[in-house]
Parts: structure tokens; C-alpha cells; sequence
């Protein structure tokens, strides 16, 4: 009746995973219970959790990737705490609870840290600066979200109900496969990345769609902003490689519920097969991190810098020319793996190569600040903090991409500094900048900058802190996932990465007070105008937060930095009392369909994993008839009448008048 | 002092464009847009086949010693199989025209007509799967027969999923008649539908007829 | 296990390529970060001494020079890659003094068999080879993916069932080294670690003498006892009664061996488990 779940499914005799899920089970309760109690259920009902506005579901997106870091960081701090003391001995977790840990640290993060604040920031932006109302999909933009938070679910309900993978965040088999891998942990990573990667894939479609046709009359491709032409290059990225991951996982699922032999030891399934398929996805995954950080970076130094992005249209080829190439290197992966020669050179070769539209980015970057009155705003200080960082991890890459050079790092921990060096210098970086610049426009009122450089240099001190020494650790011979050691030369390096760790800890709990301190002081910290940085693109020309509809008028562009020209325009001759014509405008209804539909996503998920097969099949067609009932609606969009239009204009602009004419917000 | 409105200032001349050429006159309408996505995604869909694709290429000869595909495979029914697809696309567009002139008779025909089509496909590779099956050349006999019940499989399931919304789209039409938003479906439908035509076409070349030659 | 200590011509060449590649990359990087802290440090809006250039976006030079240096540097970099990885090429014989051994080695569950196939003999987690003399290794794995590695003798390759790899090196110095598997293989895993004796290369065929002389024997049935999963596994030293040992298990005529998972939550009963085979 309930396929393989029973009491025994639930680890009562596992302190660890039962104190964590009840502390988490507590804190959902009473937030919950604040909420209701509060009245504010049906507020986020409407306005929220049934929104399509791309505003709010990529708020929605950050929100739970900040959630998921905590998450996932608390894996890291309790692997460092391990690491440095499981020296000839077992330390505080045993190796079947180790194991779990660095295959949910590595899962959590890549998938619902990373990429929900990524889609989260493209989502909130892009259509803000392509001067347009929403993106192309509203509703599936939704349904994207909520199978996508329903990955996360599955992956967190691993803790209290059964056990997660234990074989990295990438199941090589055959140790994934059944006979190497017999519990459900395995089947919990498959089925969440399955459906959170519809969730992803759906947004790629979204994007690529929305950038492409969805822009204000006269955004030509080249008078995009660059975080529109990175949001494009990493959309591409996704729907070209999303459709991989899905087939492979697929297939190791097939190994596993059916008895199939893709990638089995016996009657001729081929590991390599795996490990080739898993990296055609796996690499381009990691410049779909990287270039939105990318975008945002280019954003943000021009911006404080007060001058255009120096080489504007060498910024888009390099970012496409990173979009092709990086489907070209997949095997630096696994050298090791027995290639051959000619092969391993050909990919060293390319991913070398893919290094140099990225140097030429930050060179760019460089020759934007030349030049410059820059000013040190927080989202500027995580934007060098990033160049520095991320040279040396650029630097420590190309050094892997060397055949012979790998054959003595792979898998060590110096390959782990250097993707740490990359993605948390480059993605992480890029996500906090990017979260502190656009937080204003999201929320209406700008981040403490006091406790917004405190948390920049906690996080940039230890960051360097606890990798640093594992390059060094690398370079001793110390390979990945050890859940215990007996080289006494480790020790005191993997001592000073645990302070490391605690040092970015401090970063986070500053991040988390500079919000709760924020919040509070919001109307200390108010952006009257929509305009708080003097920014130099369109999302900047929008009320902070933006009405429902973006923009009362689509606005016309006629260059690069299509706001910083309206703004010089509109210095020199006073802000208009001729106000545009107003007219009502049509914005898509909200719609519970993305929420139902995940809610029978996670049902379906859950029962595949247990083996409960009459509840697959009720999720099933619970999801279908969700989708009925969504094509079946009438009306699927809703009128703001053209008064309410020209009212809410008429406030910014005002306040705009005031701003321009030197005085205070009346 | 000259006042001008948000508008009328990005209008007044004095700004040069700064890439010449035909600018780009604002967003698309809904129609376009709605195709265009959708054309994204079959070429998502493309890719995921790719992927079945190249793992059936890389297990072709991994038999285990048991049947590989010239044991296997009876042409015959692959050629009555794309006779039934090829003539369900071809309905399918007869259906896009109706749809376009709006009748709702020849409509219907021709997508019941359709599915007809596509019933008589999926049932033709149905028999095919439990006769192998029967057979002991299974899916789970090799690691080919895994490939090859996969990819073929996959292509059936979209086949089943496509002749479900082939249902409802009639469903929808008999109900609400071709409103607007129901004829951005009926295109994604009948694209949908000539994709999976296009992907049995590299099916039977790459699966059916490479696989009897090794 | 420092392998910017090494004490073989492939590890020695390998961390040469290391060294070189770093040093090629440094002379890059290092005034790169320099201009970028300086850039933002003169450039900061306080200092009124900087020039403004508010319109300054583009010059064809520097872009000439921007997308010249990392091309050069990969060029550069892209040589050293193409002939090292054919000079390092695993599977290419290295020379050295007297006949080249060959040592045949099975990754199991947690612990490495090594196979002398001349010397009839065989070892778990202890490995003896002579100094100088050119080593052979042929790997394979009984179950699930490992890789082998000894540090300081460079070269790493992956073991896999079903598959024969191989990599050649050679060890100068006599001494104990130590080598591991770097392929994560499950609950075992941190303890897949091996010792390597390297003894004079006149020494060596008294070890093969005094190993003989073990009471234990390795056949088929000794081998799937072995092949059974167990965590930190005693070194010890066998004769090698059965000389196709490894060939049967690269060939998978000895099927894989089997897994546990200790712990593991959520198996299915045996019943459900057999159908589903």
C-alpha cells in the first residue's frame, strides 16, 4: 500500500538528521503560524504564491536560494568540522552520513542555490530592462518556480524520510546503480533533479523567448543591456543542454526501476557512456552559472564607475563566443578516464581557448574603470573582490585543462579549491552584488551598506582562508571526499579551512542581520525615485517596486544605455508636466497553477521514490487535470484602468521632478 | 524653458542611433511569440533525443550475446508504422486548415482521422514490444535492447502525450470554439505533432535500418 | 603522497608541466590584479587628481592588445598541453634498466589486489616494485569505478569492470611511498590505501623469493571471498594459483562483484529486488 515506505524509513536512531529536521520542522510551523495568525495567508495567496508577475517570482526564486544556502553551507561547515578532525580515526560522521553530506552539499548547491539566484535576478530584471511588461510566458514562468522549489522540497524531506545519495553530486555509475546503491537515497537525487530541470528548462524557453521577441520598440540586439545578452547566451545554454541531463538521469532511473542495462557492469552497459553524457551537460551547467554573474558584473562597475561598459560589442561576442565553446570541452572532466593522447590535447586545447573571451571580459571590466569616478557601494566592492578572485580561479583552470597536469590533480583537493575559486568568486559574488544592487528596485528601499561591506570582506577573507589551504592540500596528495586520514602533513591545513569556514559564516549571519536591520530601518532607507545608484538602464527608469505593469508606457530606445540618454535628455530641459497619453493596460491574471501543479509534482516525486505506484498514477493525472483546468479558463488577463495608471505614474514622476530639480521627495 | 514628456524626449532627434538599420519596431504579438517558444522547445525536445540517440549509436553492438537488431526487427511493421505516421501528419495539416478557415466540422475529421493514425501506430509498436518482450529480448536483455526500447519508447510516450492533447484540443474546440488563445494551441499541437513525424523519420533510419545492417 | 616531491621521470615531468604552466600564467595574472586594485584605488570618486572620461568606451587598441594577451598566453599553453599530454601519455612505455614488470591491478571494495603475473604472486594494499626498472601496470576494477594513483610517481587512471586500462611509470629511489584510489567508491573509500616499496632493483628478486614462500594461495574461490566488501582490509601476500585471475575478471567471466551498502534505507525486499534484475 505504501510501496518500500514504513517507519523504519525514518532514521530515529540518527541524532543528527533528527535534531536538524526538527529544528527546521519548528521554524516552518511558526513561521507558518505567524503567518496565519497574522491574517496575511490570503495576501500571500494573491500575491505571491499564485503571482505571475516575473517581479515576484523572481523574488521568489532569491528567497529560496538564500534559504538553500544555509542549507547547503551548513553541510560545509559540518565537513570542514569533520576534516579536521577525523585525523586517524572516525571524527563526529560516520562515513554513510559523510557520504550523504558532500553529495548533498555539491547537489543543493549547483541546483537550488545557484541557479534559482541566477533565474531569480534574470527573471526580476530582464524584462525591467528591456522596457517591457512581463516576460514572454507568465503562467509556466510560475508552474517554472514551483517545480523547481519542489526539487528543493524532495531534497530536504530526505533528511527526516529515508537517506539521500551517497555518491557525490554526480551518480557515476556503477556505484549508483542499484547493486552498488540499494536504498532510495539515489532515487531521491533522480527524481527532484528530474523535475526541478523541467522547472529550469521551462525558464530557459521563458528567456530565450522573452529576449529575443519581448523588447520596447527600438532595443536593437546591440542596445541591449550586457545582463540581457548574458541572460540570452545562458538560456540558449540551458534549453541546449537541460534536455542531456534529463535523458541521462533518465536513463540511470530506467537501470534502476526496470532492470535496464545502460550503464550496468554486466550485459554491456558502459560506464563511460555516463560520464561522457553527464559532462556534455555538466559543463555547460557551469558557464550557465556563470556568464548571468557575468552580466551582472557588467552591470554593476559601469554603473559605479559612471561610464558606459568599456568594449560593449567585444563583451557580446566574447559572452557567445563562451556560449559555443562551451559545449567543446566536456572531457577535461575525466582525462584520467583513458582517452588517449590526441583526445585529452584536443580538450585541453578548447577549454583553453574558452579562456579567452573571458580574459577579454576582464580586461574590459578593467578598461571600464579607467577613467572612472567609482564609487564603493557594496555591489561594486563584490564586483572586484570577484575580478581578483576570479583570475586565480581562471588561472588554476586552464592549469587543469593540461592533460599531464591533471593526471596529478584530478579529483584532488586542489581541483575542489579551484571550482570553489570559480563559483564562489564568480557565481556567489555575482549573486550578492547582484542582490544588493537590485534589492532597492524589488523592495523599494535600499540594503544597510555598513553591514553590507562587513559581510563582503568576512566572505571575501574566508573564502581565501578555507581554500587556499586546499590547493596546498592538493598539491600533498589529499584527494576528494575522505571522510577520515592519516597524513599528520594535512591536519593544520584543513585546520585553517575550518576557520575559514567560520569566518564565512560570520559573512552570512552579517548578510542575514544586514536584512532583518534593513527591514527594519526601511524607511530610513527609502529609494524615492526608483533611481538610488544613478544607473544607466531601464529597470532604473521604474518606480522602486515597479507597478504591477512596469512601465505606464513602453518607453522607445535609441542607444546603449537607453536610460542614462533619457536621463542627460531630461536634465537639460526640466522633468515634463505634458504627461504621456495614458491608456489601460492588460496584465495576465495570477493563476494557482504553477503551486497546484507542484504540489502533485512533489506527490508524484515522492511516490516514484517510495515505490507507492497508486499514488504516481494519482499525481499524474492530478497534474493533468491542472492543466486542464488551466487551458479551460476564460479569462486570462485582468484590466488596470487607464485613471489607475496615470495615478501611480504620476506619483513617480513627481517624485522623479523633485529629484531632478535637487530638492527632496515631497 | 521647453518641457517634453517621457515619450516625446526619447522621440526628439538629437540622440543618434547608435546601430544603424531598421530598429526593432517592439514586442512581438501574441501568435508569434507563442510559436517561437514553442519551436524552442521541440528543439529542447530534439536534444533529449539526441542524447537517446547517441547511446543507442554507442550500445548498438553491446548484445551480451544475445539477439541484436537483424534478428530483431521486422521492416514491414516499421514501414506500416511510418505509413500511419506520415498519414497522420498529413490530417494533422489538414486539421491546421480548418482550423484556419475556422470549420469546425472538417476540423474534427481531420483530427479524429489523426488519431485514428496514431492509434494505429502506437498499438503496431505495442505489438512489437510484447512480441520482443516474448521473446526474451527484452530491455532488460542487453544493454542494445535498453537503448533501443528507450529511444523507440520515448518517441511512443510523446506520440501517447501528443494524442491525449490531441483530444483535448477537440474537446476545446467543440466547447469554446476557435478562440483566440485556443488557436495559439492547435498550432503548438500540430507542430508538436509534425516533430515527432521528423524524429520517427530518424528513428527508423538510425534505429530500424542501421541497426539490421551491423 | 607530495607530488611536488616526486621520485619518477612522469611525476618529475608532470610537476615540471605544473610549475611551467603556473609560472607561464603568473606573468599574466599577477599585473592584471595589480592593475585592477590600482585602476579602482585611483579611479575612487574621491580623488579629484583622476581624470573623468565619462564618454571613454572603446579604442581598437587596447581591444587589440585585451584579446592578444590571453590568446598568446593560450597558444603558449596550448603547445605545452599537446606535447606533454603525448609525451605523458599513459599507455606509452617508459624506458628504464632490465625488463619492464608488469603488474596487473584489481580495484575491489574497498582495497587493491596487485597481481604479479611472471612472479606468481600476489598482494593486497602492499606494493613491492624494483628501482629504475619500467613498470606496467594493467588495471581493472571488480565492481565499481576507482582510480589508481600513486602521487609521487604521477600518472592516475581510472579502473573499470569490463575494461583493461593501463599506465606505465618507473620509480628511481628506493624507499616507501604511498599510493590511493581517487575515485570515490563508497563507504570503504578512505581507506583504499596502498604501500609502495621501492627496493633496489638487486634486492627484488629476493622479495619474489621470500613472497613465495606464503602459505596463502589465490584462486578463483580465495579471489571471490576477497572480492567481498570490507573496509580496511589486511595486507597480505598470496600465491597465485590461478594465472588467468585477472584476464577472467577484466573479461567479466568472473562476474562483477556484489555491493552493500551499510545502513542503506528504503531497500527493496529481496522479492522486488529479483524482478526488477
Amino acid at each position: 500500500m505504501l510501496g518500500k515506505l514504513n517507519w523504519s524509513s525514518i532514521p530515529f536512531n540518527q541524532p543528527l538528521p533528527m535534531i536538524a529536521s526538527a529544528v527546521v520542522a519548528l521554524a516552518i510551523l511558526a513561521i507558518l503560524g505567524w503567518v496565519v495568525v497574522k491574517g496575511h495567508l490570503p495576501y500571500l495567496w494573491r500575491e505571491w504564491i499564485t503571482s505571475v508577475d516575473h517581479k515576484r517570482i523572481g523574488v521568489m526564486y532569491i528567497l529560496l536560494a538564500m534559504v538553500m544556502l544555509l542549507r547547503g553551507f551548513s553541510d560545509a561547515i559540518m565537513m570542514r568540522m569533520q576534516q579536521s578532525v577525523a585525523f586517524h580515526g572516525g571524527g563526529f560522521l560516520p562515513p554513510e552520513h559523510y557520504d550523504q553530506i558532500f553529495s548533498a552539499h555539491g547537489t543543493i548547491m549547483i541546483f537550488f542555490v545557484a541557479m534559482p539566484f541566477m533565474i531569480g535576478l534574470m527573471n526580476l530584471v530582464v524584462p525591467l530592462q528591456l522596457g517591457v511588461r512581463d516576460v514572454a510566458f507568465p503562467t509556466l514562468n510560475s508552474v517554472g518556480f514551483w517545480l523547481t522549489a519542489t526539487g528543493a522540497l524532495l531534497v530536504n524531506i530526505s533528511l527526516v524520510i529515508g537517506e539521500f545519495a551517497r555518491n557525490g553530486w554526480l551518480p557515476y555509475p556503477p556505484l549508483s546503480e542499484l547493486a552498488y546503491s540499494p536504498g532510495v537515497g539515489v532515487d531521491y537525487y533522480l527524481w527532484s533533479l528530474e523535475i526541478s530541470g523541467v522547472g529550469t528548462l521551462v525558464a530557459g524557453i521563458n528567456l530565450v523567448t522573452t529576449v529575443l521577441k519581448i523588447r520596447t520598440k527600438g532595443m536593437n540586439y546591440l542596445r541591449m543591456p550586457m545582463f540581457c545578452w548574458t541572460t540570452l547566451a545562458t538560456n540558449l545554454l540551458i534549453v541546449a543542454a537541460f534536455p542531456i541531463l534529463t535523458a541521462t538521469l533518465a536513463m540511470l532511473l530506467l537501470d534502476r526501476y526496470f532492470g535496464f542495462h545502460f550503464f550496468t557492469n554486466e550485459a554491456g552497459g558502459n560506464m563511460m557512456m555516463f560520464v561522457n553524457l553527464i559532462w556534455a551537460w555538466g559543463h555547460p551547467e557551469v558557464y550557465i552559472l556563470v556568464l548571468p554573474a557575468f552580466g551582472i558584473f557588467s552591470e554593476v562597475v559601469s554603473t559605479f564607475s559612471g561610464k558606459p561598459l568599456f568594449g560593449y560589442r567585444s563583451m557580446v561576442l566574447a559572452t557567445m563566443a563562451i556560449c559555443i565553446i562551451s559545449f567543446m570541452v566536456w572531457l577535461h572532466h575525466f582525462f584520467t578516464m583513458g582517452a588517449g593522447p590526441d583526445v585529452n590535447a584536443i580538450f585541453g586545447i578548447a577549454s583553453m581557448i574558452i579562456a579567452v573571451p573571458t580574459g577579454v571580459k576582464i580586461y574590459n571590466w578593467l578598461f571600464t574603470m579607467y577613467g572612472a569616478r567609482i564609487r564603493f557601494a557594496t555591489p561594486m566592492l563584490w564586483s572586484i573582490g570577484f575580478m581578483v578572485t576570479f583570475i586565480i580561479g581562471g588561472l588554476t583552470g586552464v592549469l587543469v585543462a593540461v592533460p599531464p597536469a591533471d593526471f596529478v590533480l584530478h579529483n584532488s583537493l586542489f581541483l575542489v579549491a579551484h571550482f570553489h575559486n570559480v563559483i564562489i568568486g564568480g557565481v556567489l559574488f555575482g549573486a550578492f552584488a547582484g542582490y544588493t544592487y537590485w534589492f532597492p528596485k524589488a523592495f523599494g528601499f535600499k540594503l544597510h551598506e555598513g553591514l553590507g561591506h562587513a559581510a563582503f570582506w568576512c566572505w571575501l577573507v574566508g573564502f581565501y582562508v578555507a581554500f587556499m589551504p586546499l590547493y596546498a592540500l592538493g598539491l600533498l596528495g589529499m584527494t576528494r571526499r575522505l571522510q577520515h586520514y592519516d597524513i599528520p602533513e594535512w591536519r593544520p591545513w584543513l585546520i585553517v579551512a575550518a576557520a575559514g569556514a567560520v569566518l564565512i559564516l560570520s559573512g552570512i549571519v552579517l548578510q542575514i542581520a544586514q536584512l532583518a536591520v534593513s527591514i527594519r530601518r526601511r524607511e530610513q532607507l527609502r529609494d524615492e525615485t526608483g533611481d538610488p545608484w544613478d544607473g544607466r538602464s531601464l529597470e532604473w527608469a521604474t518606480a522602486s517596486p515597479p507597478p504591477a505593469f512596469n512601465f505606464a508606457v513602453l518607453p522607445v530606445v535609441f542607444g546603449e544605455d537607453a536610460y542614462w540618454r533619457l536621463k542627460k535628455l531630461a536634465a537639460d530641459r526640466s522633468w515634463s508636466d505634458q504627461e504621456p497619453e495614458y491608456r489601460a493596460i492588460e496584465i495576465p491574471r495570477n493563476s494557482p497553477t504553477g503551486f497546484v501543479c507542484a504540489f502533485f509534482a512533489t506527490m508524484m516525486g515522492f511516490a516514484l521514490i517510495w515505490h507507492i505506484w497508486w499514488l504516481v498514477v494519482a499525481g499524474a493525472i492530478g497534474a493533468f487535470a491542472t492543466f486542464v483546468v488551466f487551458a479551460w479558463r476564460d479569462e486570462d488577463e485582468e484590466t488596470i484602468p487607464a485613471e489607475e495608471v496615470a495615478r501611480i505614474d504620476r506619483i513617480n514622476r513627481a517624485q522623479r521632478r523633485t529629484m531632478l530639480s535637487g530638492g527632496t521627495a515631497g | 524653458m521647453s518641457t517634453v514628456s517621457f515619450t516625446e524626449a526619447s522621440v526628439l532627434g538629437g540622440l543618434e542611433a547608435h546601430a544603424p538599420g531598421r530598429d526593432w519596431s517592439g514586442p512581438a504579438p501574441k501568435r508569434i511569440v507563442t510559436g517561437y517558444g514553442f519551436w524552442i522547445f521541440i528543439l529542447s525536445d530534439i536534444i533529449m533525443f539526441s542524447a537517446f540517440f547517441a547511446s543507442y549509436v554507442v550500445l548498438l553492438g553491446h548484445t551480451a550475446g544475445g539477439p541484436s537488431g537483424r534478428d530483431l526487427f521486422d521492416l514491414r511493421s516499421v514501414a506500416m508504422e511510418t505509413a500511419f505516421l506520415l498519414a497522420s501528419s498529413f490530417t494533422c495539416g489538414l486539421a491546421s486548415i480548418a482550423a484556419d478557415a475556422r470549420n469546425t466540422t472538417w476540423f474534427h475529421i481531420a483530427m479524429a482521422v489523426t488519431f485514428v493514425f496514431g492509434l494505429g501506430f502506437l498499438s503496431l509498436e505495442a505489438r512489437e514490444f510484447t512480441s520482443l518482450v516474448a521473446r526474451g529480448a527484452g530491455p532488460t536483455r542487453s544493454a542494445f535492447l535498453s537503448a533501443f526500447f528507450t529511444l523507440v519508447g520515448c518517441h511512443g510516450l510523446h506520440v501517447s502525450a501528443g494524442s491525449l492533447w490531441l483530444l483535448t484540443m477537440m474537446a476545446q474546440v467543440f466547447a469554446k470554439g476557435f478562440r483566440a488563445d485556443i488557436l495559439r494551441r492547435i498550432l503548438c499541437f500540430t507542430l508538436f505533432w509534425h516533430a515527432l513525424d521528423i524524429i520517427w523519420i530518424a528513428v527508423f533510419t538510425i534505429v530500424y535500418l542501421l541497426g539490421s545492417a551491423v | 603522497m607530495n607530488i611536488l616531491d616526486p621520485q619518477g621521470p612522469v611525476g618529475a615531468a608532470e610537476k615540471t608541466i605544473l610549475i611551467d604552466s603556473i609560472g607561464i600564467m603568473l606573468a599574466i595574472v599577477l599585473p592584471t590584479v595589480v592593475a585592477i586594485l590600482a585602476f579602482a584605488y585611483w579611479f575612487r570618486a574621491s580623488n579629484t587628481r583622476a581624470q573623468y572620461w565619462p564618454d571613454w568606451e572603446y579604442s581598437g587598441r587596447i581591444e587589440l592588445v585585451v584579446w592578444s594577451i590571453p590568446a598568446l598566453t593560450v597558444i603558449l599553453l596550448g603547445g605545452v598541453a599537446w606535447i606533454g599530454a603525448h609525451q605523458l601519455d599513459a599507455r606509452a612505455p617508459i624506458p628504464g634498466s632490465g625488463e619492464p614488470l608488469t603488474i596487473q591491478a584489481v580495484s575491489i571494495e574497498w582495497k587493491w589486489l596487485f597481481i604479479y603475473p611472471e612472479q606468481k604472486l600476489a598482494t593486497i594494499n602492499t606494493l613491492t616494485v624494483p628501482a629504475g626498472v619500467p613498470l606496467h601496470f594493467e588495471l581493472t576494477s571488480s565492481s565499481v569505478m576507482n582510480a589508481f594513483f600513486i602521487p609521487q610517481f604521477g600518472g592516475m587512471v581510472y579502473t573499470m569492470n569490463g575494461m583493461v586500462s593501463r599506465l606505465n611509470l618507473r620509480a628511481d629511489n628506493p624507499g616507501t611511498f604511498k599510493g590511493l584510489s581517487s575515485q570515490f567508491s563508497g563507504d570503504g573509500f578512505p581507506d583504499m590505501n596502498f604501500d609502495v616499496h621501492v627496493v633496489p632493483s638487486e634486492q627484488f628478486p629476493k622479495w619474489v623469493q621470500a613472497a613465495s614462500n606464503t602459505d596463502k594461495s589465490l584462486d578463483q574461490h580465495e579471489y571471490e571471498q576477497i572480492a567481498k566488501p570490507s573496509i580496511n582490509h589486511q595486507q597480505t601476500i598470496y600465491r597465485l594459483a590461478d594465472p588467468d585471475l585477472f584476464f577472467f575478471t577484466a573479461t567479466q567471466k568472473i562476474p562483477p562483484s556484489p555491493g552493500s551498502q551499510a545502513g542503506a534505507i528504503g531497500v527493496a525486499p529481496p522479492a522486488e529486488a529479483a524482478d526488477a534484475r
